[in-house]
């Protein structure tokens, strides 16, 4: 019998099948237009028979709309497992996806300490990057690779995503690099991470999860920013399905969905 | 974008009662912001003439074409201006100013002028900050709460939604108001949601009025939060361009339960008037010495 973890974000849709601890099947889709098509596509494609799953635990500021879920946990509790699970060494984890941004601090059991989260601001979160790329007219791993080649040193003044758009027009029009554009992008959403991390304060190691884990301009401007090295797993955007499913093999998990939400 | 919705009308004005020839006191202000640019002239401490312009990537380009707007036909030219107070987001690149002051004591100032000494709480929505002003009977500036880090009740943030429903942003209030029954007002604040957030609810079949009514609600309701944050005392009014948009206006003054005095002059030029008239004052005070 496996047990499966499904997190519902607000742009892709990820699956993760286990048994006794370990990752059998992941599965990575576009959450579209549509999220409950998005989440059966999901299911239908894997190779794990559905029926041979016995429990599925699903998290995400989406999961309301599973409809197979047995159980629930909070995406705190889910990062925290699935990243302490991935490397025991772990002691803050930190969670950027499309729309959310959070710090967790845990102990070496993987318990929550203390977590900070940003739900309500785009500049803390991938849709930042997102919009950036588009306004510089490239795609986001073009825009990864350049802030790498930066040699300059360019800060954004704004903080808002709609406000950093207009400011990058003006930069573009005093012909500033891209390049150094580029970098002081990822140095803008890094600055607003890292105020989340100090909030619930940073202790060795860090991981960072979530599809911006990707972007590894990012990731440099982050590990410079918390002048230490960050864990960037194998496929973190799936690590909070992981700890999903971890947490209900564990049996930790809430039977009904108003007991996860905040 | 073949259209562009988010393109407010530029104007000006002039005083058909005054002859600025005649005027003893002659003062320039001209306040840049981040998204429009304001010149205005008083003669004798009355408002003559104003020009607004949509801010280029220079700011000392954008103050002169404010007050070559503002000039426009009048026969007047910079020589003529006795003293100018420039003031705004750029203020320091005003390049034919005597002297910068705060946007703020420019707006308290401005706003004194524009709806009377009875004016206790001003609400200032710009285009890039949003401004809520205690101020004396003189408008003098008492206390004061700015959000300049968020898009959320801000021109800039209206301006993305007139883009996104294809609608010209002068209409939007208007629009707003055509809805039946007041939707629920979108759930994010923050304008890259909310415009995730209305997208969906476009293609759920929502008409446009209800969207744009659900986003103005929404902005209504976070200006109000700021506002509570230093108390809002009667007599209410507000400036800026989104005081043009009667949909979030009404929606204000609705949660607010207080009515705002109604504008009698462009809600816009506001910061320009307020620092013509500091203008106006310091060279009366020179005078005064010498």
């Amino acid at each position: 019998m496996y047990t499966a973890g499904i997190d519902v974000g607000a742009k892709t849709v990820k699956i993760v099948v286990t048994q006794d601890g370990k990752i059998v099947e992941r599965q990575i889709v576009s959450a579209g237009q549509d999220a409950q098509a998005a989440i059966e596509e999901a299911w239908q494609s894997l190779d794990t028979p559905l029926a041979d799953i016995g429990l599925i635990v699903a998290t995400g500021s989406g999961r309301k709309s599973t409809k197979r879920a047995n159980g629930y946990v909070t995406e705190v509790a889910a990062a925290a497992k699935g990243a302490q699970k991935t490397e025991p060494e772990v002691r803050t984890v930190v969670d950027v996806g499309a729309e959310e941004g959070r710090a967790i601090r845990i102990d070496e059991n993987g318990k929550v300490v203390d977590f900070a989260i940003n739900e309500k601001c785009a500049a803390g979160a991938g849709a930042f990057t997102e919009a950036m790329a588009r306004a510089l007219e490239v795609d986001l791993p073009t825009l990864a690779a350049m802030s790498l080649k930066s040699t300059g040193n360019v800060a954004m003044n704004a903080q808002c995503a709609v406000f950093a758009e207009s400011e990058l027009v003006t930069l573009v029009h005093s012909n500033t690099p891209k390049e150094d554009m580029a970098k002081a992008i990822h140095d803008a959403i890094s600055d607003r991470i890292v105020s989340m991390v100090r909030r619930v304060g940073m202790a060795e190691e860090v991981m960072l999860i979530g599809g911006v884990a990707l972007n590894n301009g990012f990731v440099a401007s982050l590990a410079n920013d918390l002048e230490t090295s960050v864990i960037v797993p194998q496929d973190p955007q799936l690590v909070s399905a992981f700890g999903a499913a971890i947490l209900g093999e564990e049996g930790n998990y809430a039977e009904s969905l108003s007991e996860t939400m905040e | 974008m073949a259209e562009e919705y988010w393109r407010w009308t530029e104007s000006r004005w002039t005083n058909p009662d005054i002859d600025w020839k005649k005027g003893d006191i002659i003062t320039g202000g001209v306040d840049v912001g981040s998204v429009s640019s304001q010149a205005v002239v008083f003669v004798d401490g009355e408002l003559y003439c104003y020009g607004n312009t949509r801010t280029g990537s220079n700011s000392p380009d954008s103050a002169h074409k404010a007050m070559g707007l503002a000039m426009e036909d009048t026969g007047m030219s910079l020589d003529d201006l006795q003293y100018t107070v420039g003031t705004g987001y750029g203020r320091v690149n005003v390049p034919f100013g005597n002297r910068a002051i705060t946007e703020i004591a420019c707006h308290a100032r401005g706003a004194n002028f524009m709806y009377g000494p009875t004016v206790k709480t001003v609400l200032d929505m710009g285009g890039q900050d949003c401004k809520a002003i205690h101020c004396d009977p003189r408008g003098k500036v008492t206390n004061f709460l700015m959000n300049d880090k968020c898009a959320a009740g801000t021109g800039r943030g209206m301006e993305v939604f007139a883009d996104l429903l294809q609608v010209p942003i002068t209409q939007i209030g208007e629009l707003s108001l055509q809805v039946e029954k007041e939707p629920p007002p979108v759930s994010s604040t923050c304008v890259v949601f909310a415009k995730s957030e209305a997208s969906s609810l476009l293609r759920e079949g929502w008409p446009k009025e209800k969207v744009i009514a659900a986003y103005c609600s929404a902005m209504a309701h976070r200006v109000v939060t700021l506002l509570e944050r230093i108390g809002v005392e009667e007599d209410f009014a507000i400036t800026g361009g989104i005081a043009k948009n009667v949909g979030v206006v009404g929606r204000i003054e609705k949660e607010l339960g207080i009515t705002a005095l109604k504008p009698k002059i462009d809600t816009q030029i506001a910061g320009a008037v307020g620092a013509a008239l500091f203008g106006d004052a310091l060279v009366k005070k020179e005078r005064k010495k010498g």
